[in-house]
């Protein structure tokens, strides 16, 4: 199990046999790099723990534990958990503040403990088999000893055409489950059961910070500044992710703060819609730090495609998590091991479109009559070389979806949603037939209670951070690709500290009118260039269809696993209609959303089955 | 071949992706059903732009034009009588 997770941690291994329990660990070596092989244990050696991340708060729990009478033999943040533990059961979770997926096991009680980080950072699978319980990282690590050839499960692929990921516990393989983000799971006498211990949360009444604008500006770039100061908490050094905009900006500007000047690691598209490049050397001409770039083409993406689809698990909508795994290449090729990331900002403070969109449809909702307030959405995506908005009637028409019910749950994501589920279209009557509940009435059910007493901005907050940033943005675009070249990514934002400080800002401070992300942009104007603050977003983006077709040519994976044969031996997908989508790319007539993320969507779920179900870990397709 | 069979036939293929004529009628708003999204309508009018030599203006990108089999064929035919 733990060799197959040798990219996650390649400098070293331990293990632990205790009767009943096995312990395993592969390590990426950060902290107290000599003394802090895992398993760690307690003074009498009778709590022992694995664990993957970083405890950034170590040193103060450490002091704070010594002064408890606890004795350390380490220097590593991991020991801080066992004493932990000792002092405060299973509430030690709540003093930790970091990124985790921890296993914990009480000789004395036989019982285990799972657990995971509050915001999904680090991942955690497990699967229960035959009376016993296994436990990994990855999945990968458990197929070998699941003991039967792993197996699609259909409602989990529904979610992804859906959501563009699997959400609560699910995923791609049958019979195994993830430990959502903020849950504890404790195994004890053949009893599993699970807890969850934080969530995110907002006010129901008017309960929102009553300070002025300026002293909420202060405290939380405070706050942002203590994150990312025990962020950089390394034996080795820290680098970071700089997209040009504005969340990596203030990263950058932060550790530039602490008196570090951090290697800083980009991404540029030959595609000049998508490259960043010139706000990227703006941040770094005006921190004089260290740059390094990987240029990304589109054939580049095509040849890792494989590759990333055997880090991620999973189906994907779109080719985005192939780039972020070549540039933690680059970082593993520069002998670095840890990054800061900006990811988490815009969920924490409101810096996406789809609470900009969703802003814009309820300002319509109030007059749905209105002839004017439609005019608004022109405003909506003018980084787009086909901007939907151009044709006002039918971008009204895919904005106004759910427009009669603003109250409802998923208001905010309802056409995202719609769009995605295009994709559903191309599957074969015997897949569709294996299908029975709607995956958005199921995602309902575990809304917490109170989400319908919130804000309608904070409820898309809270929906975009349970589903698209915790299954796809720290995972397959974050985590996977991350660990796929030995690379640990670190989230400032992500602190639980900036997250609930965030969860009292007022929505109209996180967006001002219909300027985004406003507090964190006042907290920092005075630290970054002006054009880096004036910019809009631009999300992040990379090419689809054109990165497995050139001229209607592609690979010769691509061809095998979309040829007709292959399609229907998987049994997912209509061999027809799939030859009509592939007949209308090879033609150069796709140029649509719809099509570019059908190609990725069906391209990647046959590459998952031929991955992991046809073949296991071998293929043919994975440069070794 | 009419403007109706290139245009039924050219929706089939591209965003129902099925050759089964029954499955478009010439009436069926596809807005509604879903079948041309904005980004799509952008598609359909590089299509109607190539085939049929004519230029779509902005203000005319509406569903009155373009939302069914019916209008885009009446769309197309006033454009060929107004050249």
């Amino acid at each position: 199990m733990v060799q197959t997770l040798r990219h996650r941690g390649p400098d070293g291994d331990g293990f632990r046999m205790d009767g009943a329990i096995g312990l395993g660990h592969a390590r990426l070596s950060i902290i107290d790099i000599a003394g802090g092989a895992q398993p760690i244990h307690n003074e009498d050696k009778t709590v022992w723990v694995v664990f993957n991340g970083e405890i950034f708060n170590y040193i103060e729990l450490r002091e704070l534990l010594k002064r408890k009478g606890h004795r350390f033999y380490t220097n590593s943040d991991t020991e801080v958990i066992v004493h932990l533990y000792e002092q405060y059961g299973t509430g030690f979770v709540q003093h930790l503040n970091g990124q985790f997926a921890i296993a914990l096991w009480d000789q004395n009680l036989r019982q285990l403990i799972l657990c995971r980080d509050r915001a999904g950072v680090l991942p955690l699978f497990f699967s229960e088999q035959q009376g016993r319980l296994l436990f990994a990282s990855e999945i990968k690590a458990l197929l070998p000893v699941m003991g039967h050839t792993p197996a699609l499960n259909p409602v989990a692929l529904d979610q992804v055409m859906t959501f563009w990921s699997t959400v609560s516990d699910t995923t791609m393989f049958e019979g195994v489950r993830q430990l959502p983000p903020g849950e504890m799971l404790i195994a004890q006498d053949g009893l599993v059961r699970r807890q969850p211990y934080w969530d995110w949360t907002y006010p129901t009444t008017e309960d929102y910070h009553r300070t002025s604008v300026e002293e909420q500006a202060d405290e939380l770039r405070a706050l942002l500044s203590d994150a990312t100061r025990i962020r950089l908490r390394a034996d080795v050094p820290v680098g970071t992710y700089l997209s040009g905009g504005l969340d990596s900006s203030v990263l950058a500007a932060l550790v530039h703060a602490n008196g570090i000047q951090p290697d800083t690691y980009s991404i540029r598209f030959d595609n000049a819609q998508l490259d960043e490049g010139t706000h990227q050397l703006r941040m770094v001409e005006h921190l004089g730090v260290p740059h390094y770039q990987v240029q990304c083409t589109e054939s580049n993406i095509g040849e890792e495609f494989p590759r990333a689809i055997w880090h991620t698990e999973t189906p994907i909508l779109r080719t985005a998590p192939v780039p972020m795994m070549l540039l933690s290449g680059l970082v593993h090729s520069r002998g670095a091991k840890v990054v800061l990331t900006g990811e988490g900002a815009d969920e924490v403070l409101g810096g996406y479109d789809i609470f900009k969109e969703a802003k814009l449809r309820r300002f319509w909702a109030r007059n749905p009559k209105s002839m004017w307030r439609p005019l608004l959405l022109k405003r909506l995506y003018p980084y787009l070389e086909l901007n939907p908005a151009r044709a006002q009637s039918y971008s009204e028409a895919f904005f106004g979806t759910g427009l009669d019910q603003p109250n409802a749950a998923f208001f905010s994501h309802i056409p995202r949603w719609s769009m995605a589920a295009q994709c559903k279209q191309f599957y074969s009557a015997e897949f569709k037939a294996r299908l029975a509940d709607d995956p958005i009435a199921l995602l309902e059910q575990s809304l917490p209670r109170a989400f319908a007493q919130w804000h309608a901005f904070n409820r898309a907050q809270y929906v975009e951070a349970k589903v698209l940033m915790a299954n796809y943005l720290l995972s397959s675009q974050g985590d996977r690709m991350l660990m796929a070249n030995s690379v640990e990514g670190r989230f400032p934002f992500l602190d639980h500290r900036v997250i609930e400080f965030s969860g009292r800002i007022h929505p109209n401070l996180k967006m001002k009118v219909l300027n985004e992300k406003y507090l964190l942009k006042r907290a920092f104007e005075n630290m970054l260039p002006t054009s880096i603050v004036a910019r809009s977003k631009q999300p992040y983006r990379a090419p689809d269809i054109p990165a497995f077709f050139h001229n209607g040519v592609a690979p010769d994976y691509v061809n095998e696993l979309l040829g007709q044969d292959t399609i229907k031996r998987y049994g997912y997908f209509d061999p027809d209609k799939t030859g009509l989508l592939i007949k209308k790319i090879r033609a150069g007539r796709a140029i649509g959303f719809k099509d570019n993320m059908a190609l990725v969507a069906i391209l990647s779920t046959q590459m998952w089955h031929y991955l992991f179900v046809e073949n296991c870990t071998h293929s043919k397709f994975i440069k070794p | 071949m009419s403007i109706e069979q290139q245009v039924r036939n050219y929706i089939l293929e591209n965003f129902l992706f099925t050759n089964d004529a029954s499955a478009l009628a010439n009436d069926v708003s596809f807005l509604e059903k879903g079948i041309v999204d904005s980004t799509g309508v952008l598609e359909m009018i590089l299509f109607l732009e190539q085939e049929f030599a004519i230029k779509v203006a902005d203000s005319e990108m509406v569903p009155e034009n373009l939302d069914t089999v019916v209008n885009i064929v009446h769309y197309v035919q006033s454009k060929h009588v107004g050249k």
